[in-house]
């Protein structure tokens, strides 16, 4: 650091190195992009308010049971054994938003992020209570009348009510959500219930209704990371400068088609202005162009001044196939593959999967004794994990040496999901063996379905 | 309690610590604001006035207030909980919380949760818990957790750990008697006996005559000379070598071994004795679990009416 010595005659000024949040008061808008984005939000809202009701076999059809660990996904029952499912699914979701935005840019941060849903929803509400723009910004310069003050105690009190109902929602995944309604109902909700109910209503009343786009600009890890993921034939949201310049409202042959009405600054939710180019503040939603495509409607020229475009297609003036021929392209194929192979990878085993399963492990305290006639007998224990939800009656095999047999009863009955601990007892007869250890594997199959068996290996021990 | 034997490393590290939240506390004011040239427009100039190689100037791009805000917050947390929990050098905080102090509430809480079962089957007689198939089914994970290790996880033993699933006792096998070996535990001894039953030749020969108590096979001659040697053994073991329960004198008459039956091995009990120990339970699990693993080890050898199902 090497600060020059200021003349005396040069004048300063202290300034802040943070910023308050200034307040950005979308204006509402209305098009094609616009639609599509409700179309999210009622799609999105519908499955997460919803899905929590959905019954199935007896029982919530998706109830993610930390307390039992059991995971119950629709006709599935994961077991925390069954941890490398979601890894998988996390690097599909992963590789799927990598493909999407190498292709479109960030789509998902405009259209289906819980962040921009649930600032869609608070912001009608707020529209519906306080009034469009104009009478917001209005409403934010009055001083606190009683009518302000209802105003405002209704945005609030309704955002509290969805963030509540969100909180229970979410909490209705890992808790069954009926029992949670009844809990609810008669203010009689555990004290951990309770508090993540809170704890989750507080996030979204303050990430939606107060935090906003700062939670994209500042928080998010992937508004910053994506950028890695875009290249010059990335559909982004731009501004078609060679069209649009010099702007003005004049009808005169020297200007452009911006007539600078501002109204793609006024509908922006993270408050930035598109006509200065590609910023890492502009979550890809769209809104500048629904609002210029309306406005180019009003003075008669063709809509698209603000579009998705790529940065290669605006420069060389490209037509909508030519973008269209470049998606196809190293990166996408790449992303597409991994993505492919993931998540084929993932339903094939979810399909295949065994609802059984086995752990063996042997006794160590005794390596191998010596019971009547000379027989040599090892003494394991087996872990038997019923992950169907249905009972079933097992019989447990072994083989791997000659006259190998089980010493006790062969049969293990357990009930749906459920788990136990069988001690077995391995005999073989006398000098089939030579001092050692030995290789054999046992085999648990359901009785009533020969298809549902599982095996692992063990070893037998001949004491010396 | 301290791992030192002088103070000063309880003070380095609290005067590192205090002086680490101070400089975060110190550098977040101090760089808050910043003073910058008013430029030709009459404004502050957008850069923060730092210049590197004549015109390299770094421009004003401020972090949101209620990042700060939050760090600040940090800051209070920090305070707070150096003050309340153990964290400042030896200090041990306002609240006396200790990890060991947590390890008891978890314990008294998990006595609490479960304590009203084991009291329920503590109520009953040990030969109707045993009925009971939920109660075998926790003395089944009970025994599989602490008694398995040496017993076997068929409770058949090993050598030196009895089979627990016959009908033969050290120390009888009365569900009485059962609850009480876990609970207060054994310690069987047998003294080396090389020298009161004689020459190498005797204990050879009462190695003999014991295993021809049990039937297997002996050396007639042997076992001839070997019966009247037997006098030695019989202060615990009986003349009739039936054993002792009161003393966990073992039965020889019957064809169980506790550390073999070979004629080297009974040979080498006879020469150099026997030691061994079962540890007492009851401290450690408490009585109400103890009778219900009483429960479990005597239906082993007196058979379950049900067998143990799973429990969910």
């Amino acid at each position: 650091m090497n600060t020059p010595a200021s003349p005396p005659e040069v004048k300063e000024a202290v300034i802040k190195m943070y910023a308050a949040r200034e307040e950005i008061h979308p204006r509402e808008v209305k098009g094609r992009y616009a639609t599509l984005r409700w179309a999210c939000v009622w799609l999105t809202q519908a499955l997460f308010y919803g899905l929590p009701w959905l019954q199935m076999n007896g029982r919530q059809a998706v109830l993610f049971d930390l307390g039992a660990r059991k995971f119950h996904l629709f006709g599935l029952v994961l077991w925390p054994q069954d941890f490398i499912y979601l890894a998988a699914l996390l690097i599909v979701c992963a590789y799927g938003l990598f493909l999407v935005t190498a292709v479109a840019g960030r789509v998902w941060c405009g259209y289906a992020c819980p962040q921009t849903v649930y600032t869609e929803i608070f912001l009608w509400i707020e529209r519906r209570i306080e009034g469009n723009r104009s009478a917001r910004i209005r409403l934010d310069r009055q001083p606190w009348t009683p009518s302000k003050i209802g105003k405002r105690g209704a945005k609030h009190l309704a955002w509290g009510l969805v963030a509540l109902w969100t909180g229970f929602t979410f909490v209705g995944y890992f808790t069954p959500v009926r029992q949670l309604a009844h809990e609810a109902l008669g203010f009689s909700l555990g004290p951990w219930e309770l508090f993540w109910v809170l704890f989750y209503a507080l996030a979204t009343y303050g990430n939606a209704g107060w935090m906003r786009e700062q939670v994209c600009k500042y928080m998010c890890p992937y508004a910053r990371f994506q950028s890695a993921m875009f290249d010059r034939d990335t559909l982004i949201v731009s501004y078609d400068v060679a069209r649009g310049e010099p702007r003005g409202a004049s009808k005169s042959e020297l200007k452009g088609d911006c007539i600078d009405c501002s109204m793609c600054v006024q509908v922006c939710p993270t408050g930035i202005d598109i006509r200065k180019g590609l910023q890492y503040e502009c979550i890809g939603c769209a809104a500048c162009i629904d609002a210029c495509d309306s406005v180019m409607d009003k003075v008669a020229k063709p809509h698209g001044l603000i579009r998705y475009a790529t940065e290669n297609a605006l420069a060389g003036r490209w037509t909508a196939a030519q973008v269209r021929r470049r998606i196809l392209r190293p990166r996408v194929i790449g992303y597409g593959l991994v993505f492919v192979a993931i998540a084929g990878a993932l339903f094939t085993s979810l399909a295949l999967r065994t609802p059984l399963k086995l752990d063996v492990i042997r006794d160590r305290g005794a390596m191998g004794r010596e019971v009547e006639d000379g027989k040599i007998e090892n003494v394991y224990r087996l872990q038997v994990m019923n992950t169907a939800e249905r009972p079933h009656l097992y019989r447990v095999e072994v083989a791997g040496i000659d006259s190998a047999a089980i010493a006790d009863e062969d049969a293990v009955e357990l009930d749906g999901a459920s788990t136990r601990a069988v001690p077995v007892r391995v005999r073989i007869e006398a000098g089939r063996a030579a001092g050692g250890s030995h290789p054999i594997r046992f085999t648990v199959s359901a009785l009533d379905d020969p298809s549902l068996y599982v095996s692992e290996k063990a070893v037998f021990i001949v004491p010396k | 309690m301290s791992d030192f034997t002088s103070g000063f490393w309880n003070w380095y590290i609290a005067l590192i610590t205090i002086l680490g939240i101070a400089g975060c506390a110190i550098l977040l004011w101090s760089q808050s604001v910043h003073k910058v040239r008013i430029g030709k427009d009459g404004q502050p100039e957008k850069t923060t006035g730092h210049v590197w190689d004549e015109d390299l100037t770094e421009l004003n791009t401020p972090m949101p207030r209620w990042w700060m805000v939050l760090f600040y917050l940090t800051i209070v947390f920090a305070i707070a909980y150096l003050v309340l929990y153990p964290g400042l050098g030896s200090y041990a905080g306002k609240l006396g919380w200790q990890s060991s102090g947590a390890y008891k509430a978890e314990v008294k809480q998990a006595n609490a949760d479960f304590g009203p079962l084991f009291d329920q089957y503590l109520k009953q007689d040990i030969k109707m818990v045993a009925r009971d198939p939920q109660a075998r089914a926790i003395g089944e994970r009970l025994f599989l957790n602490y008694c398995a290790q040496c017993h076997g996880s068929d409770a058949r033993g090993n050598k030196g750990y009895p089979n627990l699933t016959d009908s033969d006792w050290l120390y009888g096998g009365e569900p009485s008697v059962i609850k009480e070996t876990i609970m207060k535990g054994r310690n069987g001894q047998m003294p080396p006996m090389g020298a009161a039953v004689g020459s190498d030749k005797d204990v050879e020969n009462v190695a003999h005559y014991v295993r021809s108590l049990s039937g297997l096979t002996a050396d007639p001659v042997k076992v001839s000379f070997g019966k009247p040697k037997f006098g030695a053994c019989a202060a615990c073991h009986g003349a009739d070598a039936h054993g002792n329960p009161a003393l966990g004198a073992p039965n020889l008459t019957d064809k169980i071994w506790l550390y073999g039956g070979s004629a080297e091995t009974v040979m080498e009990t006879i020469r150099k004795g026997r030691n061994n120990t079962m540890p007492a339970w009851g401290e450690f699990l408490g009585e109400g679990k103890v009778h219900v693993l009483a429960a479990y080890v005597w239906s082993l050898s007196n058979g379950a009416e049900a067998p143990v199902v799973a429990a969910k």
